[in-house]
């Protein structure tokens, strides 16, 4: 089972109903936070570091002695990576998405591939979660290959729960594409209802099944829990709107430990969880 | 020589626009014919990214030899710098009174992006 929390709306509560999630399953579970802009989810592991990798892309690299400056690479970059003035194309690698098609349009074989570094993988380990953490090198926007780096760590046949970026654009995506099961965090507010049709539609187009938790119940509204009501999507759980969780929260615990009453919520939501995903329908 | 100025119109009376990269023309004017042609940069305008370093290429290509422009970023400093086009940065609210600005000598070589790029 590979099961995405994800949301519309940032600060919902994505990473605490992950990092909850995995701690009460008891079973060996991987934990994968691809939220890589600002990966948090270690924060609320009391493991240890075990191993840290560099994740780079291929750039390209110009020979200025093979290059006629016939600009065919300029030409092909759809992301403006390269510059020429009827001159060797100058490279512009923090733009470059790694796709290789300079490399394989140059007629001259002037292009080498070196590579540029986007981030990190790291792994926790922490009873029985192990937690692999992508983190995007700062002033490097190529979110999504890094996601896609965070994912190929997957191993195959253990569970697991991937913490995805909030919102609905390319590294939500890449986070979703492929998942058995999308958890989508919302608030019961007006700003969490609009975020919820914006990711519901995505998960939709995604054909992808998928349920609700609500979060901080009793602030605001009835109209995410009228919304889900009138599109058929199953609520999993309400978590109430209770200080105590945001003062756990705020320390860094995780709820089931802080407050062991929450436990059993979790468990159900987990139960419930395998339940919709065996339906295997798209609401 | 050739002379490029951002602007948001079509002629010397023209506002300067003060962005490069995303400047909605370029005018490009000759120094010994006074004669002047209009680029669109329509294209960059539009551009997801990178619109600096084609804005640059555009003029590069356009045999330019100097731009006058309200501000320039790092990436396309870069390009204009590799192609041989000295930057000036002025406040001018017109393409005239930026000329004018520059024929009189009272704008100063850029050495440098006098803003700072937009994504890395």
């Amino acid at each position: 089972m590979i099961l995405a929390v994800a949301s519309g709306k940032g600060g919902t509560g994505k990473t605490s109903i992950s990092v909850n999630l995995a701690k009460v399953l008891g079973v060996p579970v991987q934990l994968l936070d691809c939220d890589v802009e600002e990966p948090n989810a270690h924060l609320f592991l009391r493991g240890s570091l075990i191993g840290e990798e560099e994740i780079s892309i291929s750039v390209p690299e110009i020979d200025a002695a093979a290059c006629n400056a016939c600009d065919e690479c300029v030409d092909f970059c759809q992301f403006n990576a390269l510059a020429s003035f009827c001159s060797t194309p100058l490279v512009f690698p923090e733009l470059c998405h790694g796709c290789g098609g300079c490399t394989l349009v140059c007629t001259r074989n002037a292009i080498r591939e070196k590579d540029f570094r986007i981030g990190v993988v790291r792994t926790f380990v922490d009873e029985n979660i192990t937690l692999k953490s992508g983190c995007l090198d700062v002033g490097v926007s190529l979110a999504s290959a890094l996601v896609h780096s965070v994912k190929a760590r997957l191993e195959e046949g253990i569970t697991a729960i991937l913490d995805a970026p909030p919102g609905t654009a390319c590294p939500a995506v890449a986070t979703l594409r492929g998942v058995d099961y999308v958890l989508l965090v919302t608030e019961p507010t007006p700003f969490g209802l609009h975020d919820l049709k914006l990711a519901v539609d995505t998960v939709r187009e995604l054909r992808l099944p998928f349920g609700v938790v609500i979060n901080r119940v009793g602030i605001g509204d009835e109209r995410v829990h009228r919304y889900c009501a009138q599109e058929h999507i199953p609520v999993l759980l309400e978590i109430p709107d209770d200080r105590r969780i945001a003062e756990a929260y705020s320390r860094g615990q995780l709820i089931v430990e802080a407050l062991p009453e929450y436990r059993a919520h979790f468990e159900r939501l987990w139960q419930a969880i395998t339940h919709e995903a065996g339906k295997g329908t798209t609401p | 020589m050739k002379l490029a100025f951002t602007t948001l119109g079509e002629n010397l009376d023209s506002p300067l626009d003060p962005s490069f990269g995303r400047a909605r023309n370029f005018l490009v004017y000759d120094v010994q014919t006074q004669a002047f042609e209009i680029i669109s940069n329509k294209q960059n305008l539009d551009a997801a990214q990178g619109a600096g370093i084609q804005s640059a290429q555009l003029i590069a290509k356009a045999g330019v030899h100097a731009l006058i422009t309200g501000h320039c970023g790092p990436k396309a400093f870069r390009v204009l710098d590799a192609a041989g086009i000295k930057v000036f940065n002025t406040d001018a609210s017109t393409v005239k009174e930026a000329l004018a600005r520059y024929c009189a000598g009272t704008l100063s070589e850029a050495k440098a992006a006098n803003v700072e790029g937009h994504w890395a």
